[in-house]
């Protein structure tokens, strides 16, 4: 008796807290498919289910009346997310193992003040790197490009991921290294085949990371690009007008969310097969 | 022939290699002994080019192996922690330098098999290190060392992490699979002298990075060649008594005054230091001492006394359960200490006693 009322509570609790969490989501839904009426006037018995359906939410994204079309947007913030989150797991997994592996020193400043110094990056407003960037692409004429916002985007990712590297590789213990040289391999082989499998719980992480900062981002976005270049959370603002449109905010809201459900669904499946074991320290 | 000559390294502003100079033989088995931090490990890492000494030479039959990086030299090398690779299998660990050397996958998979085999491990193939207790995982280690037939093997104090048991046993287990393995040079650091005697052709005794003495097991134990290599070759730690030696007399500090046939011989006058092991203190006798502490370990019994102000180790062959604060009397059997000088250097007397 004891243990099924332990157990009603558990379930209880559960289905409450992912009422909380799914809420939001179902009212996004249900809101992505009502019309302006739908929205405003409310339901006379059942609230979120009576209401007259309409895809006027959803055509707005594809150019429909009102809309704009944000399959460019969508592809673009895909190229550019998933391209600066590759380069910059690269590059700053490799910037973590030399500063985890070896020793640099010039002047005072040593390993410790050089991992400060990229995650220093993000310490600032991002107001304050706006200009420069601004001003460098502009020289270089990169304004308005996918390839100006990849290396921006860059810039802004790879202090997360050398951070989070930097950590994973200093819990592998330096004796792997050694052994690894001791059977044969060269300090290149021993990166690629003994220490970055073991930091693979650490490459997801810091992939993860680069993959939901970067996707997210709307300031740089925003203030690098005009016309011919325009990222997803640009484009779901310029749906906004007069009267906010919340129809085909919420169906925008739902196409940008999904990649990183799909991503945190499939971390997820990862984290349950522990293949993140020791990920969370 | 591997051949270490006047090899020096200082790390942070610590002399961890002082000067030092060894060979070592093919196909015999060498045990470094010393304390914690007299240089063992220090040496093998060098041997293994871990570290870069300051000065010196380590050449393997004439070629120089100073220029060569880690994954160049001929060497194995088990360590005090079980490092094994934790994403690859136990069968994949052991096939790992193989592969890496060239050896075509099916040998390479063929010969750890077999070597897991011989380390009883043959049942444990597919399965993780993490998932292995610490014995095990210590074989795999060891396994991964020994299928390489690497010309140097190193092993530093590769079972001390383990417990007491399973580290008799796996002590045993490596002398029968080294015994069979020929030509290879075997360097084995210890900090424990019973274990170094037992198991080495030879002993390098280690002391603050430096030689103190090196030859078969026991010579060196019978006759350490200074305080420092008594001591780092004794267990229980070896009893220092000072003795002074004057023209009317000799007199042992806490003792009293004691005369050449105490001594079984005469020196001529001067200090000198009286190392006494404590197998050579007997239950009875004149010497009021004092009980500070009792070891009871399996069969034998270490009774930590104080003498006049001096701290003693006596060993009995028999259990015996002494009042700690307890005034027991004590004999001392001075003709069995090794004498050394005041420099600290073994005044010869052509015994050998253990």
């Amino acid at each position: 008796m004891k243990h099924t009322s332990y157990l009603a509570l558990k379930y209880l609790v559960v289905l409450a807290w992912s009422a909380f969490v799914v809420f939001p989501f179902l009212w996004m839904l249900s809101t992505s498919f009502k019309s302006a009426n739908g929205v405003t006037g409310g339901a006379t018995w059942l609230p979120w289910l009576q209401y007259e359906p309409s895809t006027a939410g959803w055509s707005a994204l594809f150019g429909g009346p009102g809309g704009v079309n944000i399959l460019r947007p969508y592809l673009n913030s895909v190229i550019v997310t998933l391209s600066a989150s590759a380069l910059s797991l690269v590059l700053g997994t490799l910037a973590a193992y030399g500063l985890s592996r070896f020793t640099f020193r010039a002047g005072p400043v040593r390993n410790g003040d050089i991992t400060f110094f990229f995650i220093s990056q993000r310490i600032m407003p991002p107001i304050v790197l706006a200009i420069p960037f601004f001003l460098m692409l502009k020289t270089l004429g990169l304004l308005d490009t996918l390839t100006g916002l990849i290396l921006v985007y860059i810039a802004l990712l790879l202090p997360i991921a050398v951070w989070v590297m930097v950590d994973f590789f200093n819990s592998v213990p330096r004796g792997l290294d050694e052994m690894a040289w001791m059977d044969g391999c060269t300090p290149v082989v021993t990166f690629l085949r003994v220490i970055l499998p073991n930091a693979m719980p650490g490459l997801v992480v810091a992939g993860m990371f680069c993959l939901i900062f970067g996707w997210n981002d709307f300031f740089f976005a925003f203030t690098l690009t005009f016309t011919k270049v325009q990222l997803l959370p640009v484009s779901i603002v310029a749906l906004n007008s007069s009267v906010t449109p919340w129809w085909a905010l919420s169906a925008a809201a739902i196409v940008s969310v999904a990649p990183l459900a799909v991503l945190a669904f499939v971390v997820e499946r990862f984290l349950s097969r522990g293949g993140l074991a020791g990920a969370v320290r | 022939m591997l051949e270490i000559r006047s090899l020096s390294l200082v790390q942070d502003g610590d002399t961890c290699l002082d000067d030092v100079s060894i060979r070592f033989e093919p196909g015999q088995l060498t045990t470094l002994l010393g304390r914690t931090l007299a240089g063992k490990t220090s040496l093998m890492r060098a041997i293994a080019g871990l570290v870069q000494p300051d000065a010196g030479s380590i050449a393997l039959d004439g070629t120089d192996w100073l220029g060569l990086p880690p994954w160049r030299r001929p060497v194995a090398m088990v360590t005090q922690q079980f490092i094994n690779y934790p994403h690859l299998s136990v069968l994949d660990n052991v096939a790992f330098p193989l592969l890496r050397r060239g050896v075509a996958r099916d040998e390479a998979r063929d010969r750890a098999r077999d070597m897991l085999g011989r380390v009883g491990l043959a049942d444990f193939t597919d399965r993780r290190p993490g998932r292995l207790s610490g014995g095990q995982q210590q074989r795999v280690a060891i396994a991964r060392a020994l299928v390489k037939k690497a010309p140097v093997l190193l092993l530093d104090e590769p079972f001390v992490n383990l417990d007491y048991k399973l580290r008799e046993g796996l002590r045993e287990e490596l002398i029968d699979i080294l015994t069979a393995e020929t030509g290879t040079m075997v360097v084995y650091a210890s900090t424990d002298p019973r274990e170094a005697l037992q198991m080495g052709d030879r002993v390098v005794l280690l002391s603050e990075g430096r030689v103190v003495q090196a030859g078969p097991p026991r010579t060196v134990y019978g006759a350490p060649v200074s305080v420092a290599a008594a001591q780092v070759v004794s267990d229980p730690p070896i009893n220092l008594l000072e003795l002074d030696v004057a023209e009317e007399g000799a007199e042992v500090t806490g003792l009293g005054a004691v005369t050449p046939a105490d001594l079984g011989r005469a020196l001529p006058p001067g200090r000198y230091t009286l190392g006494l092991r404590a197998h050579d203190l007997r239950l009875g006798g004149p010497h009021a001492a004092h009980v500070a502490l009792t070891e009871v370990s399996g069969s034998e019994t270490v009774t930590h006394l104080v003498l006049a102000g001096q701290n003693l180790v006596m060993l009995e062959r028999t259990v015996t359960e002494h009042a700690l604060g307890a005034t027991i009397g004590i004999g001392l059997d001075l003709t069995r200490a090794r004498v050394f000088d005041a420099t600290g250097t073994l005044v010869p007397n052509g015994a050998d006693h253990g």
